[in-house]
């Protein structure tokens, strides 16, 4: 089926395809729609499930906590100042192995208000354990959040997903998307068979004080489940390409990077922006090619080295690790060994055209770098 | 009316755990868990009840227990209640097992969510009137004039009333219970169980090592609670608010409360209060009836 | 896959008995059975037997117990090191 909608109603439509049996969360610009379509279904009848209408997201995360510790699939959804609220439970979700669902809208932090969109909350969630996922189009969320649930529930992975995209420049603005039928999104998805689970037949106990001669333990497991998670995310969208002949390169889209000199990496509307970019300098003989992350967590090493190969690499981060620079930047840096350029643009909304990005081109040419439409023109 | 000897003997709280001896605590939950029998989850937040379940890989607490962060134990509570209705699984019970740092601080706002949205199951806050786990503290339960290690000079407010504002949620049930009182305390929760909606307990729980008395003196303290009128029970039920045990002579007038020097003076923690202090606990305690009397006639 | 998941199980903190410094001793020839040592031992280490059964591997020796017998049928008396 096709449809033309927001990247916020397909999210909703994807959620409720995943028939998750618990859905809690919080409303907060930019992310209202999601819920207010999810209520909607959940009242007609549509969707089977039980909707929890929480009083704060940190109880949307912990609602949710409870719930998927209790044998059920459950469903979330937040942004910005909803996310950082919910940032302890994000911690308490990962290390208690619950693979809960969630799509984040990226959305600038205050002070003062900004509703529009920017990385920095998501990014600031890196150190949490969920993985996360950053989408370029509304088909993609669509199909993000489906092999999310695969993904999460997999059994060498057992770890949270979170779906980012931007705030109004996907979440409001309607995109074509080709839908599956629900038979095909059940083939694909089974129900969801947990590895642990408060049972009354078989009584444990989650989360009591644990010592240091264990603790390390469980951490450690926690990083090599998201080590392994790189080849079930690789999987998945293999498989879902051949079933729904769409798919996004696993990790790291990669376009027209074969014999580029240089590569733009990049993330969500940027990422998307950069296509036009590299379209437009191909035709002017510039060899240049785009890396889009896809995954940021787990980060896609192999990938990054295998493009650092042959290529000068241009970060775009629209994001800021305050006293020390963007954090994809660094994090591209110390996979690579030195010598990429990178540049901070798009916070807090501020719009990053196909041209601008052909203008930071330019200026990683003339070897300058740095906060574009702040520092650098 | 059960009687003791009628209790269910099945422990739900092993024995060899980690609480203090002479713990409020272990007595309470073993009370509470005999009336709610093996198809009940516990959601338990940072506080002692955390602690006295001992250490990974081994727990004292025989009902599934999820443990969760400080401020989300009703939250939490909701999750497992819709997950466990969206399974058809309604026969089982959801218990949130809260000290009162997580149900009148930090807790609170997770709490009345909880409360408004109508989650169907059973908050217990088991009152020690501080944040005992973390040494001591006060809470917004502390008593005026109580010693603590963040009111060394003792406090200078006098506490929340939780039962109060769980009742101004309008729920199905709320009633107030002491540990000496173990049929009326098992008879609250059966009939809690029997409820359908948020139903809120509050469980006085004299703490030994924070209120500064003899660990053999743990249940005496909560019946001296109950008679010198420190604390009341009572039920609020179908918009009627009914009192139990001492507490219904002390509110009705055809008993003499004991008096509250008694109670005080047993607890190091009021070692330090002047005569001053005295008179206002006092008349906080004898404004505490009237306003319950008044409230008695009208609910 | 791991995370903190702990089993129900007594001793969780090893035999509590340990902890001790005065033992309850139940005079049988006063009990009345009334069971009230049973309902508020804070261990569950008073079991229903033909009379209360104390189980001195987990018992802490807080006392409530003797406190709260009514015939003062429980003597608390020091353990000897």
């Amino acid at each position: 089926m096709k449809v033309i909608d927001t990247a916020n109603n397909i999210a909703a439509l994807a959620a409720k395809m995943a028939r998750p049996k618990v859905i809690s969360a919080y409303p907060i610009t930019p992310q209202t729609t999601i819920v207010e379509k999810l209520a909607q279904y959940v009242e007609s009848g549509e969707l089977k499930a039980e909707f929890i209408r929480v009083e704060s997201e940190h109880s949307a995360m912990a609602s949710c906590i409870g719930a998927e510790a209790t044998g059920v699939r459950t469903f979330t959804a937040t942004s910005s100042h909803g996310l950082l609220l919910m940032h302890e439970m994000l911690h308490w979700a990962a290390l208690a192995r619950l693979p809960i669902v969630m799509v984040n809208i990226n959305r600038a932090i205050g002070p003062g208000w900004s509703i529009w969109s920017d990385c920095n909350d998501s990014i600031a969630q890196r150190d949490t354990g969920w993985l996360q996922f950053y989408c370029s189009s509304n088909q993609e969320v669509f199909d993000t959040v489906i092999q999310a649930y695969r993904i999460a529930e997999h059994k060498d992975v057992q770890l949270p997903v979170m779906i980012n995209y931007d705030g109004f420049i996907l979440s409001h603005t309607s995109m074509p998307a080709d839908i599956p039928p629900q038979e095909e999104i059940d083939a694909f998805l089974p129900e969801y068979s947990p590895e642990w689970k408060l049972d009354v037949d078989k009584p444990i106990t989650h989360g009591n004080i644990i010592g240091p001669e264990y603790y390390m333990e469980v951490r450690y497991d926690m990083h090599v489940s998201q080590m392994k998670a790189k080849n079930v995310i690789k999987d998945v969208d293999e498989e879902w390409g051949k079933k729904f002949g769409r798919s996004y390169g696993g990790l790291v889209e990669k376009y027209r990077c074969d014999d580029a000199d240089t590569i733009i990496i990049a993330t969500g509307a940027i990422g998307a922006e950069v296509h036009a970019s590299v379209d437009e300098l191909r035709k002017k003989g510039e060899k240049v090619g785009l890396a889009r992350l896809r995954v940021f967590r787990p980060f896609p090493k192999e990938e990054l080295k295998e493009i650092a190969e042959n290529s000068e690499l241009i970060v775009i981060d629209r994001d800021i690790s305050v006293g020390m620079e963007g954090a994809m930047a660094t994090e591209v840096e110390a996979t690579v060994g030195g010598g990429i350029k990178q540049f901070i643009a798009g916070l807090g909304g501020r719009d990053v055209t196909h041209k601008d990005i052909i203008r930071m081109y330019e200026l990683a040419k003339e070897n300058k770098d740095g906060w574009y439409s702040v520092e650098v023109e | 009316m059960v009687s003791i000897k009628d209790l269910p003997e099945k422990e739900y709280v092993l024995e060899g755990n980690a609480a203090c001896p002479g713990c409020p605590i272990t007595i309470a939950l073993r009370t509470v868990l005999k009336a709610l029998g093996k198809d009940t989850i516990i959601t338990v937040p940072a506080s002692c009840s955390a602690v006295i379940q001992s250490l990974y890989p081994k727990t004292s607490f025989a009902v599934p227990t999820l443990n969760i962060a400080f401020e989300a134990a009703a939250a939490s509570a909701s999750g497992i209640e819709a997950a466990l209705h969206a399974q058809g699984k309604d026969d089982v019970t959801v218990l949130a097992w809260a000290g009162d740092g997580g149900s009148y601080d930090i807790g609170l706002q997770a709490l009345s969510g909880a409360l408004e949205r109508g989650t169907n199951f059973i908050y217990i806050c088991y009152n020690n009137q501080m944040y005992s786990n973390t040494g001591v503290q006060r809470s917004g339960a502390t008593p005026y004039g109580a010693w603590t290690t963040t009111t060394w000079t003792g406090k200078k407010e006098k506490q929340k009333n939780l039962a109060e504002i769980a009742m101004a949620h309008d729920i199905p049930y709320v009633a107030t219970a002491s540990i000496a009182y173990p049929t009326d305390l098992y008879r609250k929760a059966k009939k809690a169980k029997g409820i359908k909606g948020p139903k809120y307990m509050e469980i006085i729980a004299p703490c030994p090592p924070g209120w500064r008395f003899d660990m053999s003196k743990t249940v005496e303290m909560a019946r001296l609670a109950v008679e010198t009128g420190a604390w009341l029970i009572y039920e609020f039920e179908n918009g009627k608010i009914t009192f139990n045990g001492p507490s219904k002579g002390i509110i009705d007038g055809s008993r003499e409360p004991k008096p509250v020097e008694e109670w005080l003076k047993m607890q190091g923690r009021f070692r330090k209060i002047t005569d001053d202090d005295l008179k206002e606990i006092k008349k906080e305690l004898k404004d505490g009836w009237e306003f319950y009397r008044k409230k008695s006639q009208i609910f | 896959m791991k995370t903190t998941i702990s089993y129900p199980t007594k001793a969780g903190m090893g035999k509590t008995g340990s902890w001790r410094v005065f033992r309850p001793i139940l005079h049988e020839d006063k009990c009345i059975k009334c069971w009230i040592c049973w309902v508020f031992c804070p261990e569950s280490a008073i079991k229903r037997d033909e009379f209360p059964k104390i189980d001195y591997d987990f018992c802490k020796g807080c006392g409530v117990c003797a406190n709260e017998c009514p015939v003062n049928a429980i003597e608390m008396r020091r353990e000897e090191k």
